[in-house]
């Protein structure tokens, strides 16, 4: 059975990525890339908690920012460089997301949903207002771009591309290898009912904490190389409404698939990129074009394709009913894929 | 092998399970039957440890479970089907029976990054505990349909596989046959005793009386929390106090 979706797909979309840079001469359609590329990263780390394992965590861009600002701090406060303010980054997020995950998880469906809510208003408030370490408002600018270690030099955008797509690319890699894994399957029953999950023997905390954490550490990479990468981060990177989007994208990619918050932050980002010449209007575009969406695809697009697929090969299978069908359907086609 | 004593649950004012002493013993069905309300889900909300007793105690051979978290009891050999099984419906039956047999293994994050050995042993090793759940239930045949495309006589089955593929000692059922024709529920019964041929012992919440009387090597009557009442069928269907509960009223009123 072979799925778009699946390897054939993947591995199409990471060409036509491989590619892009020399299907445009121009410069700024690499940045509009870096930029989506990162936020896909961090959607991608959303999914896990909200799409695979059922908790709705709205502190998502907080951690983003924590990551974002870990780097911006060092570097510029503490002389150090990119890549080991990067290392620090991902611990940092790892810890804070450890603790806030042990507090939230606590609380179940809508409660923790706002306890999250509160976590990230908290967090942003202390970017705001811790104005010696955070330069509040201002911002923080005047880092360097990361080290090449030698060989590659990346205040050059095409050598940024790569570098967003590489660490984009390795976080979908480890994100297929969760989701189709045991460990993944573990989550998506927590997600389909606490109840039952714990009736097989699933521990909900222990569970539920690591794919909090998993998730906050894509957040905290994806802000590190924002950091590194736009060179200027200020405290509306810790506002809710970026997690909004984030959870925008998810819905409309599919959420719960792996590739769901991908497409939907592609597709919504260059969307707004060739509406923007109707500046606030695009809205009147915009948001018809979700509420489509969402009536046609409640899946998403990845999920409505996926779903097709399935039924397609069900149909297949069963006109073929001399076929033993006791064989499972291949893996990366399985419930996660 | 399962015993509870005096137990008691309390939910604010209100005693779900009251003062229950009862013994379920090794390879025989017990059925537990009264009005609704009785507090029978509450019973086996006590045993699966999901809702912690007020007081009382449970043990099982012979170790006090009382204290337990849910996932423990299910990793003693204590597993339970729900009165409504949530099966997560755009995944295949199969895939959805995966996972109960996820207790039994112990790859975490890390052989996940690695793709270890042990975790696709693991793997291999739920795959085919979900193959042979399956055939034993009688479902090899709608093994890769979508879960949402089955009846529901299929849907209660998944429960039952799910619930075995926890490698249980005893199994906790919820009115496994509420919302089946008489036709369902009597292949429901064989699959039932089935079971108990293959060595699981068995506690039963039922209201459909013809399956107990036919099923149960023993009954226990719960009414407001407490038990009226226990025995063989052809006891509990003589007992004066059990008559005037519940057997009493016509069939219907007490379903
Ligand atoms: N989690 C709960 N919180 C409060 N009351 C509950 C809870 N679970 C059950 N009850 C109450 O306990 C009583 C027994 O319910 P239950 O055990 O579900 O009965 P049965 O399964 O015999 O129909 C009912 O009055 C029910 O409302
Ligand atoms: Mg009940």
């Amino acid at each position: 059975m072979k799925y778009v979706i699946g390897k054939p797909g993947a591995i199409a979309l990471f060409v036509l990525a491989l590619v892009f840079p020399l299907l445009t001469s121009n410069q700024y359609h690499l940045t509009v890339m870096v930029n989506a590329f990162v936020i896909a990263l961090a959607a991608c780390g959303l999914n896990l908690i909200t799409g695979y394992t059922g908790q709705l965590n709205l502190a998502h861009g907080g951690f983003m920012a924590i990551g974002a600002y870990t780097v911006g701090i060092l570097m510029t406060k503490a002389g150090w460089g990119f890549w080991p303010a990067f290392g620090a980054a991902i611990v940092i997020t790892g810890v804070t997301g450890f603790l806030a995950g042990i507090v939230s998880l606590r609380l179940k469906e809508h409660y923790f949903a706002i306890f999250t809510l509160a976590v990230g208003f908290i967090i942003l408030l202390i970017i705001e207002k811790w104005d010696s370490l955070t330069e509040g408002h201002n911002g923080i600018f005047g880092m360097d771009a990361p080290g090449g270690f030698g060989i590659i030099d990346f205040q050059e955008p095409i050598a940024q591309y790569y570098l967003a797509l590489f660490f984009l690319a390795l976080g979908i890699f480890l994100m297929w290898r969760i989701v189709n894994s045991l460990l993944g399957r573990t989550f998506v029953a927590i997600r389909n009912s606490e109840e039952l999950a714990e009736a097989l023997g699933i521990n909900l905390m222990r569970n539920k904490v690591l794919s909090f954490t998993l998730s906050t550490i894509y957040a905290g990479v994806a802000g590190a190389l924002y950091c590194g990468l736009i060179l200027f981060i200020d405290p509306g990177l810790a506002e809710v409404t970026k997690t909004f989007d984030m959870i925008t994208f998810m819905l409309i990619g599919g959420i719960g698939t792996l590739f769901g918050p991908i497409v939907g932050t592609m597709l919504i980002t260059w969307l707004t990129q060739s509406l923007q010449f109707l500046e606030d209007f695009r809205m009147i575009v915009f948001g018809p074009l979700l509420v489509l969406l969402v009536i046609f695809f409640p899946h998403g697009i990845v999920g409505y394709l996926r779903l097709r697929q399935m039924r397609k090969a069900m149909a297949a299978a069963s006109k073929a009913p001399a076929t033993p069908a006791a064989k499972p359907a291949n893996k990366e086609a399985g419930t996660n894929a | 092998m399962l015993k509870v004593d005096s137990l008691t649950k309390q939910f604010g004012g209100l005693t779900a399970v009251n003062n229950v002493t009862a013994t379920f013993e090794e390879g025989q069905i017990t059925a537990i039957i009264g009005p609704n309300g009785a507090g029978k889900t509450t019973f086996f909300n006590l045993v699966a440890g999901t809702h912690k007793a007020t007081s009382g105690s449970i043990s099982f051979y012979g170790q006090d479970i009382s204290k337990f978290a849910p996932d423990n009891i299910a990793r003693m050999g204590i597993s339970r089907t729900f009165q409504a099984t949530a099966l997560f419906d755009q995944a295949t039956v199969f895939d959805n029976v995966i996972v109960g047999h996820r207790l039994r293994t112990r790859s975490g994050f890390w052989d996940v990054v690695f793709n270890t050995r042990r975790l696709r042993e693991e793997e291999r090793k739920c795959r085919e505990k979900a193959e042979e759940v399956l055939e034993f239930v009688g479902l090899s045949h709608v093994a890769h349909r979508l879960a949402s495309d089955i009846s529901q006589e299929e849907r209660k089955r998944v429960a039952f596989a799910l619930a075995m593929a926890t490698d249980p000692k005893y199994l906790l059922l919820d009115e496994p046959a509420g919302g089946l024709n008489p036709d369902e529920t009597e292949r429901l019964a064989d699959l039932i005793r089935k079971l108990v041929k293959h060595g699981y012992s068995i506690c039963l919440i039922e209201h459909k009386m013809d399956m107990i009387m036919g099923l149960a090597d023993k009954i226990i009557v719960l009414d407001h929390g407490e038990k009226i009442a226990d025995g063989t069928p052809a006891e509990v269907r003589a007992n004066p106090k059990v008559i005037e509960a519940y057997l009493g009223a016509d069939d219907d009123a007490a379903a």
